[in-house]
């Protein structure tokens, strides 16, 4: 029986999925005779959705790329009723593939995310048995702990090492949060693993719990992920049915019950404390540590977080122990990473790399290379606690210490690609707007010296830099680094020290020259009218305000840069493509 | 997101009642009964306030403080639809500024404000989380990506278009304000 699965994940939805899944049902007909219509989830692939996977029953595959519903009868006609491949539409994946090694996106766009049976058959909840008929609690945590396996939400604690603090306490009451508050802009790995595979992430935590002693558990995510949430409750509903969680486990004696918390927008609630504070209720902010969550953490009990990608790999590495796992990555960083591919790359998506690689690997063999051919500027790591790493560097593995030597930091994992057409201030800028945004004002270093750093950097973006502003920047980053709580003010001056650091050039141009190299900064740059591609039509004289543009009707228009207040209207409505920057 | 704002009417004010008594004693309930209010009216009303407050004991300065801090929670109504524009990092780099300007101009409102006719919310958010599809927007719970500044317009003035078609029913604001006050 031939399958045919369109790929539903947030990427797949947004490029119009529901609409060719809708299509299929018309034309495949309720009793779906010559093929089986599938849901799946995120592939990874995000640059061709929608994509449209047709198997033919006997293990053989074929993967359709920039699926439209237009597109769907051609594919029922020719390929499900006749057996002929439109090699056109075929998306070509074995390049990059090879590439990766899929261990936390083992299942996904391959089960359907609302099937507990499709992720039973691929070996889903035998690790949960194994461990529950096989292995004491303390040989699960060393089994993790051998597997090296340390934190992917950003910082890289080893989760052995976690899992065993949190086992050692006696309290009678212990929790284990799964922290889904992906709140990196860029990043989407989380929510395509909890769209795609839910059951791994509830698997890992039911193992987490055994191994510590937990009797309750949370799922803290982010209440801007609707269709992670929509799945997750329908997994635990699911997964608490035959009994993988809730009273008594598996007839074992183990209890545990998940309950979902959806976040209320707060980047700050991705740090572990303020996680707790919010899931009781209060104002996200974070505390001091010590004590540690795994000491007294969620209403003073031992509170074991981990992040979804962390969870994820839990079964897998059960299941085939520590040695399987451990023979990738480097000598500290063991296993896979998932990255977020995007920014100015050509195949922008989900992918899973060994640790090792290097940036360079990621970015072309896997990524395609940037969309204009050229080579990358630039590749921002971590969100807005991590940096931008130059193409200088692009030789350097990932691995937690070698990144963090650059600057920046593993994260978790967003990958955001720069060429040439991106200013690196800008880019300063834009990170910084966001986490003085975001920050908690509990720090008066965080709150206050964001803000002035951010100040100093607008500035400086339209022209009005001085001298002494890339002193003064330093000098803030380093003191805000020093003197603050939590995660968020410690790492908030990373992108501007970095790209002080490797992007030096560009802040004297904007500061001494007042020119942007990268025509970015609109306040920096001259527009004026291509003559030969100009149409005349004049939409651009009736848009600006200042009156700076003239010309007769059907003849080339001229701009004055004098009146020209370098809104960048003008560019924005012009069909022609005729104005640009100079 | 969606189900935050873009479907006011998915939860009924009874609905919040019935929730606000059933978990009345349950601890960390505040988020998920703010969440609950600003399902059924589409924004915390200052009676869904004073009523959580009277329930769960929690002083009323204390919730404004934690409605305050979540970007989530609004104190105001919202327009009919909803443009959330994101602007993560890689939407920022394909030009979300651009785009941003243009849903402005159009709208001839500054973000995180509702349009005079009410037909409208504009919202900046960080990351919708569809990368690849920069630069992306949503409208309501409908995702568009790889915008223009023309496809931007087009949008906005087909959806202005179908409001003037369907213009005797009342605007979704009002309604909601109706509900209020009759709550």
């Amino acid at each position: 029986m031939q399958e045919v699965l369109v790929g539903l994940g947030s990427c797949g939805l947004a490029a119009g999925g529901q609409k060719v899944y809708q299509r299929f049902t018309e034309l495949l007909g309720s009793d779906q005779k010559s093929a089986v219509l599938k849901k799946t989830g995120c592939i990874g692939m995000c640059y061709a959705e929608v994509l449209v996977e047709v198997r033919d029953g006997n293990g053989g595959s074929t993967l359709y790329r920039d699926i439209s519903p237009e597109k769907v009868a051609r594919i029922v006609e020719d390929h499900i009723k006749k057996g002929q491949v439109i090699s056109d539409w075929v998306l070509d994946a074995a390049a990059s593939g090879s590439k990766q090694k899929r261990i936390v996106l083992r299942n996904c766009g391959i089960i359907d995310p609302d099937s507990l049976d499709e992720y039973l058959a691929r070996e889903g909840y035998q690790a949960l048995e194994k461990v529950l008929h096989k292995m004491t609690p303390a040989e699960v945590v060393a089994v993790i702990a051998n597997s090296g396996l340390r934190g992917r939400g950003g910082a890289g604690f080893p989760t052995g090492t976690k899992w065993r603090l949190a086992a050692a306490s006696k309290d009678a009451h212990k929790y284990v949060i799964c922290n889904a508050d992906e709140g990196d802009p860029g990043a989407f790995m989380d929510r395509s693993v909890l769209e795609s595979d839910p059951h791994s992430v509830l698997e890992g935590m039911a193992i987490a719990a055994y191994a510590i002693g937990a009797d309750a558990g949370y799922i803290y995510v982010r209440a801007e992920y609707p269709e992670a949430v929509k799945r997750l409750r329908h997994s635990i509903a699911q997964a608490t049915a035959r009994n993988f969680l809730g009273s008594n486990i598996l007839g074992k004696g183990l209890n545990f019950h998940v309950k979902l918390k959806e976040g209320a927008g707060a980047f700050v609630c991705g740090e572990e404390t303020a996680l707790i504070a919010s899931i009781e209720g209060k104002r996200g902010m974070p505390r001091v540590r010590p004590p540690f969550p795994v000491e007294s953490g969620l209403w003073g009990h031992p509170t074991c977080i981990n992040n979804v990608e962390t969870l994820a790999n839990v079964p897998w590495i059960v299941l085939r122990g520590a040695e399987a796992f451990n023979i990738h990555g480097t000598a500290g960083s063991k296993g896979t990473k998932v990255f977020a591919l995007a920014g100015k790359v050509k195949h922008g998506g989900l992918v899973e790399v060994p640790m090792g690689m290097t940036i360079n690997e990621v970015i072309y063999d896997i990524g395609g290379g940037t969309l204009l051919g050229g080579p990358f500027k630039a590749v921002q790591m971590g969100g807005p606690s991590g940096g931008c790493i130059p193409a200088s560097l692009g030789n350097t593995p990932i691995d937690y210490e070698q990144i963090t030597a650059t600057g920046a930091i593993m994260g978790s994992g967003g990958m955001v690609v720069m060429d040439e057409t991106t200013c690196m201030v800008d880019v300063a800028r834009f990170f910084l707007s966001f986490t003085q945004n975001e920050s908690c004002g509990k720090c008066t270093f965080c709150r206050v010296g964001t803000k002035r750093m951010l100040e100093i950097l607008e500035r400086i973006c339209v022209g009005k830099g001085k001298d002494e502003d890339i002193a003064v920047l330093s000098e803030l980053g380093e003191q805000i680094k020093s003197s603050s709580l939590c995660g968020l003010g410690q790492s908030a001056p990373n992108p501007v020290l970095t790209t002080l650091r490797y992007f030096l050039h560009e802040y004297h141009a904007h500061i001494k020259d007042k020119k942007c190299p990268a025509k970015c900064c609109l306040a920096l740059v001259d527009f004026s009218i291509l003559a030969d591609a100009c149409s005349g039509c004049g939409l651009c004289v009736a848009t600006c305000d200042v009156g700076a543009i003239t010309g007769e009707k059907k003849a080339a228009h001229t701009i004055d840069v004098l009146k020209c207040i370098r809104c960048g209207k003008c560019i924005t409505v012009c069909n022609q493509n005729a104005i640009i920057k100079t | 997101m969606n189900q935050l704002d873009s479907e006011p009417s998915r939860v009924s004010p009874a609905a919040f009642a019935r929730m606000l008594w059933r978990h009345r004693g349950e601890p960390g309930m505040l988020i998920p009964l703010l969440q609950a209010a600003q399902d059924s009216y589409g924004f915390v009303p200052p009676l869904a306030i004073e009523q959580i407050s009277e329930v769960t004991g929690i002083p009323t300065a204390e919730i404004y403080g934690v409605i305050t801090f979540y970007k989530q929670f609004r104190l105001k109504p919202l327009g009919r639809h909803i443009i959330r524009l994101c602007k993560g990092t890689a939407c920022h780099v394909v030009g979300a500024e651009t785009i941003g300007q243009v849903v402005a101009d159009e709208l001839r409102v500054p973000p995180d404000e509702t349009t005079d006719d009410g037909l409208f919310t504009y919202l900046v958010v960080a990351c919708l989380g569809c990368c690849s599809l920069a630069p992306a927007l949503m409208i309501d719970d409908q995702t568009h990506g790889r915008l223009t500044p023309q496809k931007v317009r087009k949008l906005i003035r087909q959806y202005r278009r179908d409001a003037a078609k369907t213009a005797g029913k009342p605007p979704a604001k009002a309604a909601r304000m109706q509900a209020v006050s009759e709550a």
